[in-house]
């Protein structure tokens, strides 16, 4: 049956079929009975990844296959939800070991974006923790694949978009912690340079992620918050908390009504909003201990806040940037302000070594910016694709709905990559809308 | 072997009996899982052992097979303090009405193959004064429609037989609860457009199930609007109800 359909952005919007599968011989089926199709979990990334006229839906391929709670290796079906794993894994005193900033989002989905969360320097994307993985191929084999057997395989698929095939099964390891607590500082930046100093001068820390008012100009450029975290042990606890220190957060969620007025979008309440999340913090630094739902996933306490940004939905951009790309960091943060294009959240990160092909994640600075669908969108990004390049930045697929094709020229092993979906998907089954976009797959003659 | 009660799930590869048979595991009961091809259900049964910590295993079991019916219960240790049966088949009624090879497929899967099994679990609990058994009919067994000719009277019939069954069980303190979904959204609807107001997803089934069966209901309809629905359809006097396309 044909739906609507969507991801996180709301951007762009296509009337595509939407099949669900149980049991892995019902896709058997679908794998060989359509004839254009990409997989879909919960359909979290931001532009037209998960999209094609026809997607199959992980979403009912949910099960969990086994739970090693010594070792603390986790097997499970692609269509789990992190938030389906931690409930699962925390009480036994195990933590996912990289996480994006939601949890609604599916196993699959999290190796086929290769995800990344706060402790990349640390702890790489997710697919560094996989043991091994099934993926279903369109021309319907079933291949185990890992570091070691079909690693080519594996390698295309982590961070491959679905483009190799169906993830089905992926068995990984888990992060031990003592608690389900964060101890986190939370230390404010004047400016741009102190901020890169205060980089500098946490480096250690196994959790960093930093909050930037895109919009100050002038001697404020670069006005930020930057939190550094750990997972606290039992001496971090007091005493009510340590009665019950792998405990699992509540439920507690706020809904952003369908229809927001319109000023809500317009610059002057992205100013009020980042000047509230800056007020927050008075004192220089602060310390808190707080369970692991508000440090890492402080979004999904607010259901369908990206309503926030209207009807027309937005493209987040996020991009990469060399560590000694600074003055490119600076030059597209200043653009961004200059236009008042600035977005709601901007969230700026710092990424360890490249691990794999497609990847997006490289060492450098990344920055995430949400920019609301009108007129004059586009044309800016195309500038700011321009600095990326000469910088030798690049962009996150799974955030992309616009970019050209020539925007891939900074993942070096970019023919790599579309070799090697050749030669698992021959026929070019497996496309999406972006993968069609940027020219990943075959032109299809349709 | 817990001390947990037990409840077995006849039709697990189904999504309203996956659903169930989460509900009941969270509500730390063991589970028995039946269905036709049981290597389907070994991933189900992890599952649920990982997430609730109670016991589950796997069974074989053909609704059409009446012969092994005895052997299948028999063979169930420990017995199940409750019985679901959710198995069940809707085939296109042009298809059933010209073949009646289909037909009879139909009747057989949804009424007499379930009337054979749930025969041997009520003797079985009558005989130990205890348990339950709890049918997944349909509000297509309400009233008779050309739209679903075969199927509503198949589930007409094990409505009846349930209804029939909770009153001969009675006296001997076993409970008998008929589940009257509207829509549910499943493998079988799937290409069905379906009023979004009206459609249940089997969660939200199986939550409203097990409430209702600690509340020792007797008939339940999923979604209430149901309820009424099918109270005005079955009120509609016959020689107007004859001309309509329902
Ligand atoms: C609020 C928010 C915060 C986020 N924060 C981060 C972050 O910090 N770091 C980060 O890295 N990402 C982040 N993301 C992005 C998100 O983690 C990725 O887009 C992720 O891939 C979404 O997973 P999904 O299950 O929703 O997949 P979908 O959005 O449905 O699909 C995404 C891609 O994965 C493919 N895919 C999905 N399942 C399978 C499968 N079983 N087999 C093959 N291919 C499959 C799809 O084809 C598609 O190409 C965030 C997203 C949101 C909404
Ligand atoms: N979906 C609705 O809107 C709706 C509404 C009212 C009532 N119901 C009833 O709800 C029940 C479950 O249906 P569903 O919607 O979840 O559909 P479903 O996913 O199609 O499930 C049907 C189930 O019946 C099993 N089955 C079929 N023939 C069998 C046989 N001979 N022996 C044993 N098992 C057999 C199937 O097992 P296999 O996997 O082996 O085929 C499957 O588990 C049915 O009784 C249905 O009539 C559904």
């Amino acid at each position: 049956m044909k739906k609507l359909l969507f991801n996180f952005g709301k951007y762009p919007v296509i009337e595509a079929e939407e099949t669900t599968f149980v049991f892995q011989n019902q896709l058997n089926d679908l794998v060989t009975g359509e004839p254009v199709f990409i997989a879909r979990g919960s359909g979290l990334c931001y532009g037209d990844s998960a999209l094609s006229q026809t997607t199959i839906s992980t979403l009912k391929y949910d099960k969990i296959l086994s739970f090693d709670t010594q070792q603390g290796i986790f097997e499970c079906q692609s269509g789990i939800t992190l938030e389906q794993v931690l409930t699962v894994i925390v009480p036994k005193g195990w933590f996912l070991p990289v996480t994006p900033g939601t949890k609604l989002i599916t196993i699959g989905g999290a190796v086929a974006s290769n995800v990344h969360g706060k402790n990349h320097k640390t702890h790489g994307s997710f697919s560094r923790h996989i043991v091994e993985m099934d993926v279903l191929l369109a021309s319907d084999g079933l291949l185990t694949c890992s570091h070691d057997t079909y690693p080519d395989l594996f390698e295309a698929t982590c961070g491959g978009m679905g483009l190799t095939g169906v993830i089905t099964r992926v068995k990984f390891r888990l992060k031990k912690i003592e608690t389900s607590f964060i101890r986190q500082k939370q230390i404010k930046a004047k400016n741009f340079d102190e901020l890169i100093s205060l980089f500098e001068e946490y480096r250690d820390s196994t959790y960093i992620v930093v909050w930037i008012d895109c919009l100050k100009k002038g001697k404020h450029f670069g006005r930020s918050i930057l939190t550094v975290a750990e997972h606290a042990i039992l001496d971090d606890l007091n005493d009510e908390h340590r009665k019950n220190p792998l405990q699992l957060p509540g439920n507690k969620k706020l809904t952003v009504p369908p229809i927001m007025p319109w000023w809500v979008i317009n610059t002057f309440s992205v100013k009020a909003f980042n000047f509230l999340f800056y007020a927050k913090n008075y004192a220089k630094e602060i310390s808190k201990v707080i369970l692991y739902d508000p440090f890492f996933y402080t979004l999904d306490a607010i259901n369908h806040w990206n309503r926030i940004y209207g009807n027309k939905g937005f493209v987040q951009y996020q991009f990469v940037l060399p560590l000694e790309a600074t003055d490119g960091l600076a030059e597209i943060l200043r653009s961004i302000s200059d236009k008042g294009m600035g977005s709601f959240l901007t969230v700026l990160k710092v990424l360890g070594k490249q691990e794999s092909m497609i990847s997006f994640a490289r060492e450098g600075y990344t920055l995430a910016i949400d920019f609301p669908i009108r007129k004059g969108v586009f044309e800016f990004l195309n500038e700011l694709d321009e600095i990326l390049l000469k910088h030798g930045g690049r962009i996150y697929l799974t955030k992309d709905a616009r970019m050209k094709p020539e925007m891939l020229k900074n993942y070096p092993e970019l023919e790599k990559f579309k070799s090697i979906i050749k030669k698992y998907d021959p026929e070019g089954k497996i496309r999406s809308i972006q993968s069609d976009r940027l020219q990943l797959t075959p032109i299809s003659n349709e | 072997m817990t001390n947990n009660k037990t409840v077995l799930i006849l039709g697990a590869t189904s999504d309203i009996g996956i659903a169930i048979a989460k509900k009941f595991a969270s509500a730390k009961y063991d589970v028995q899982l039946a269905a036709r091809d049981a290597t389907q259900i070994q991933a189900l049964k992890s599952d649920i052992e990982i997430r609730y910590e109670v016991a589950c295993s796997t069974f074989s079991f053909d609704a059409l097979q009446y012969a092994s019916h005895a052997a299948f219960f028999e063979g169930l240790t420990p017995k199940p303090d409750i019985t679901v049966c959710i198995f069940g088949v809707m085939y296109d009624e042009d298809d059933a009405l010209n073949d009646f090879a289909l037909a009879e497929r139909m009747i057989n899967t949804n009424y007499t193959g379930a009337v054979s099994i749930l025969n041997i679990a009520a003797k079985y609990y009558m005989a130990q004064k205890q348990g339950a058994i709890i049918g997944i009919s349909s509000v297509a067994g309400d009233r008779g429609r050309a739209s679903k000719l075969i199927y509503g009277s198949s589930k007409a019939a094990f409505t009846a037989y349930l209804d029939g069954l909770r009153n001969k069980c009675f006296k001997d303190g076993v409970h008998v609860m008929t589940v009257k979904p509207g829509f549910v959204n499943t493998k079988m609807t799937e290409h069905m457009p379906l009023p979004k107001a009206l459609t249940a997803e089997p969660a939200l089934l199986a939550d409203v199930l097990y409430k209702a069966f600690t509340k020792k209901k007797n008939t339940v309809y999923i979604k209430w609007m149901w309820r009424y629905i099918m109270l005005i359809i079955k009120n509609i006097p016959e020689f107007q109800f004859k001309k309509m396309k329902l």
